[in-house]
């Protein structure tokens, strides 16, 4: 992981984009403006993050902005790790996709689509991978219920089969 | 068939040359045996006659009614479809592995294709996206079809009783569900041989009677 | 060639080629623009979520032209499981068996990345033992997947005996993980802060017989398998993909080091005392289906020489971490110390509490990049659970890989990606 001061020194250079920085645990973690994800990206690239590991998302309810999408990057010649975080509202969860520069992000923001609802701009394909195509809803948000089935015991089956006449 | 132990020296009925092995094996047809040919004793049956050829005969002979020989015959040949879904998939493999040998019983012949199983192993989670296939699958497989529903999450939810998974009672009827998560090797065994009774005999077991429970029979989904 | 348009309905067509002639693919199923030389037609194939193959439910739409595939698609979702939302409904401590489930042939490892990334939250210190311990079955699961991989990919390529020879050697892997655990797979074993419980006597003799018979097998099936020419000719120099392609797709694992790119996680950020083992890497060279084969083969050895290593180091020490506040106290405490019991009792009914934070923690599954990302918030259950699955990322180059081979190249490409379907669908 870059220390503390790398980190500093990576959202120095970045500048306006960069919202916050958490040094947690001995990660790094820059939270970013939506709208400068690529170039941050591409940034990140030229320093030597050429790897993209993981593309998923968080739902944050109940503060807002309540989705958020983790890009994980890896560098692999100094084994540094950084993560890119940025949080958009619920009603136009909008982000430009990575998917041209870094093709790992292609089912990867597919799944984030399918289980948040972020769509993702300029994304080849961008439909449902895990549910079925017409399914409504995005499950993995918070306030999704768990949904599930009662189970069906022998000793009230006859009750079960009544209520559902 | 009647085995025969003969030593190297010694005559043959059937006239073969005699071979290096010491124990052969020939299968006498009936003629040879009416016609008293190596058997030993005075139980000679050329000379039986009447109702002691009958009684002869009738020990020798197996009869039952063509229903019993034809569930016979179906349940000790399975032809179970190799459909895995997730983790029960491994144990069914082991099922069929070289420790807990499942063509002992004659089930080996896994067959890929719906049309040729008559046994289809639900091995793993149901999700909802593969629950019409599944259930477009058991429409392709003709008849007398069986399906065991095996480990927790496809007879009931299992561990995840959430909005993805569909336990497999709700599309599909079950002859035999195997709980486990996943099951051993051995409980789907037992599953498959309990199926193998049912067919066989009669489809109530005995436990109903013991613990009182006539009257439960399985839910038909849909009636 | 453009998508097929409907006619103007002459009088004579039955209403069953009016119905076949509406319908339309999506424009994700159309077939490729150009690329015919020799034929006209492109053939749109279903490989159907049910199939011969030992995969699991994998979808892939083939674009094929004549017996060469032009694209892949694969289409996936069907044992889509809800783990990581049942994940944020249950307990720390009960996450850890639902979990387990995901990648089902590498339970352990999801064991270890989400445990890892939950003991990082809490700050929590393993004691040596344990981590000794878990070493040791992480890398008997790593050989039992491997195996299961042999097994299954032989069966695609035609070898059946391989996968009987596979399971014989398995049950010698499950029977040692019965011995600790009491269950032979998903075992729960792994716990935070350790492990559940410390190995039994017999053990140690059961696991050395093992680590005696184990290189043998693995020999003998290298035996059958390299001087076969059939498994030879589907496997070497079919599909090759390079490395910076391989990176760029987010693929790591045994594909990644059969391109030649020494890239593993226990070697470079070693985690739970990997870095007291003395193992190498076993690398490829030109990327092809043939080393993909041979790198996980020679793994097997090498996760050997790790165990027997672990095995003779293996310290004394307490097996899980004595802070109460996060790992159970042994029973027999129970009977004295009021705070024992107290302890016992606010773990098993509420859990323990772990601070808000995030933090993703990767580890070396047999697949590649294994990571879990748990998100705090100050509770005793999880805000979120995410698992990114090596199979789901690694599965995006079957299509580079296979494009421009025949269909029976493809099928050998889909059983060396070793993908496993619960990790894909979580």
């Amino acid at each position: 992981m870059p220390d503390a001061t790398g980190l500093e020194l990576i959202a120095h250079d970045l500048g306006e984009a960069v919202i916050e920085t958490v040094y947690f645990r001995e990660r790094a973690t820059l939270e970013i403006d939506p709208a400068a994800i690529r170039p941050t990206l591409q940034h990140l690239r030229e320093q030597g993050y050429t790897f993209l590991a993981s593309v998923h998302g968080v739902d944050y309810y109940p503060e807002e902005p309540r989705l958020g999408v983790h890009y994980e990057l890896l560098d692999m010649s100094r084994v540094d790790r950084i993560t890119v975080k940025l949080r958009l509202p619920t009603d136009s969860p909008k982000v430009d996709s990575v998917t041209d520069e870094w093709p790992t992000a292609n089912h990867q923001e597919r799944e984030v689509y399918d289980m948040f609802g972020v769509s993702f701009d300029d994304h080849p394909d961008l439909r449902r991978i895990l549910m079925p195509e017409d399914y409504e809803g995005h499950p993995q948000r918070r306030d999704f219920p768990i949904g599930g089935e009662p189970v069906i015991f022998t000793y009230d089956e006859a009750k079960w089969l009544e209520s559902r006449e | 068939m009647e085995v025969k132990r003969e030593k190297l020296s010694g005559p043959s009925s059937s006239g073969q040359p005699l071979g290096s092995a010491p124990l052969r094996v020939e299968s006498l047809n009936t003629s040879q045996l009416l016609r008293g040919g190596e058997l030993e004793g005075a139980n000679q049956p050329a000379h039986l006659e009447g109702t002691e050829l009958e009684r002869y005969v009738e020990e020798r002979m197996l009869t039952t009614t063509l229903d019993s020989a034809v569930a016979w015959a179906r349940s000790n040949a399975f032809f179970p479809l190799a459909f895995g879904l997730a983790c029960c998939a491994m144990e069914q493999f082991h099922a069929a592995g070289p420790r807990m040998d499942i063509g002992r019983f004659g089930f080996e012949a896994f067959r890929a294709s719906p049309r040729q199983a008559d046994l289809i192993i639900l091995a793993g989670r149901v999700s909802i996206k593969m629950a019409p296939i599944i259930r477009r699958l058991y429409d392709q497989m003709l008849e007398p079809k069986w399906a065991i529903s095996m480990g927790a999450c496809c007879s009931s939810m299992g561990v995840f009783n959430n909005y993805a998974l569909v336990p497999a009672d709700k599309f599909m009827p079950i002859d035999v569900h195997v709980p486990g998560c996943p099951p051993r090797p051995e409980a789907l065994m037992h599953g498959v041989l309990k199926l193998r009774k049912m067919v066989q005999d009669d489809p109530d077991m005995g436990w109903r009677e013991r613990y009182d429970a006539v009257g439960t029979e399985e839910i038909v989904p849909g009636a | 060639m453009s998508p097929p348009t409907p006619p103007a309905s002459p009088p004579t067509l039955s209403a069953y080629r009016r119905r076949e002639q509406s319908i339309t693919l999506s424009p994700v199923e159309e077939p490729l623009e150009g690329g015919a030389e020799t034929t006209d037609e492109l053939l749109t194939l279903n490989f159907g979520p049910h199939h011969p193959a030992t995969h699991g439910v994998l979808r892939l739409l083939v674009t094929l032209e004549a017996e060469i595939v032009r694209d892949v698609k694969p289409i996936i979702g069907y044992v889509h499981t809800g783990i990581e939302k049942t994940a944020e409904d249950k307990a720390y401590w009960k996450v850890i068996p639902v979990v387990e489930r995901m990648d089902y042939l590498a339970y352990y490892f999801n064991a270890m990345a989400y445990i890892g990334a939950v003991e990082t939250l809490l700050e929590v210190e393993v004691p040596k033992r344990a981590q000794y311990l878990r070493v040791i079955h992480l890398e008997l699961n790593r050989i039992a997947s491997h195996l299961i991989w042999l097994g299954t990919s032989a069966l695609d390529l035609g070898a059946v005996s391989i996968f009987l020879y596979c399971l014989r050697e398995r049950e010698l892997i499950l029977d040692l993980f019965e011995m600790s655990s009491g269950a032979r797979m998903h075992t729960r074993y792994f716990q935070v802060g350790g492990v559940i419980e410390d190995i039994p006597s017999g053990f140690e003799p059961k696991l050395r017989e093992f680590l005696k018979v184990m290189p043998e097998r693995a020999d003998e099936y290298g035996a059958i398998l390299n001087s076969n020419e059939i498994i030879l000719q589907r496997l070497r120099g079919t599909c090759p993909l390079d490395a910076e392609t391989l990176l760029s797709l987010g693929v790591t694992g045994p594909l990644l080091r059969a391109a030649g790119n020494p890239w593993d996680l226990r070697k470079a950020a070693p985690y739970s005392s990997y870095e007291d083992f003395d193992f190498k890497i076993p690398v490829g060279t030109v990327g092809d289906n043939y080393d993909r084969f041979a790198v996980r083969l020679a793994e097997i050895y090498e996760s050997v020489k790790i165990i027997s290593q672990a095995l003779d180091g293996l310290p004394e020490g307490p097996h899980i971490t004595g802070d109460r506040k996060v790992a159970l106290p042994p029973r027999h405490e129970l009977a004295t110390s009021m705070e024992a019991l107290i302890h016992h009792f606010k773990l098993v009914t509420e859990g323990f509490r772990v601070p808000p934070g995030e933090v993703y923690y990767p580890i070396e599954s047999p697949r590649g990049e294994l990571a879990c990302f748990v998100r705090s918030d100050g509770s005793s259950k999880p805000a979120r659970v995410h698992m990114r699955d090596p199979s789901f990322v690694n599965l995006q180059a079957l299509a580079p890989m296979t494009r421009g081979s025949y269909i029976a190249d493809m099928i050998a490409t889909t059983a060396m990606l070793d993908p496993i379907l619960g990790g894909i669908d979580r």
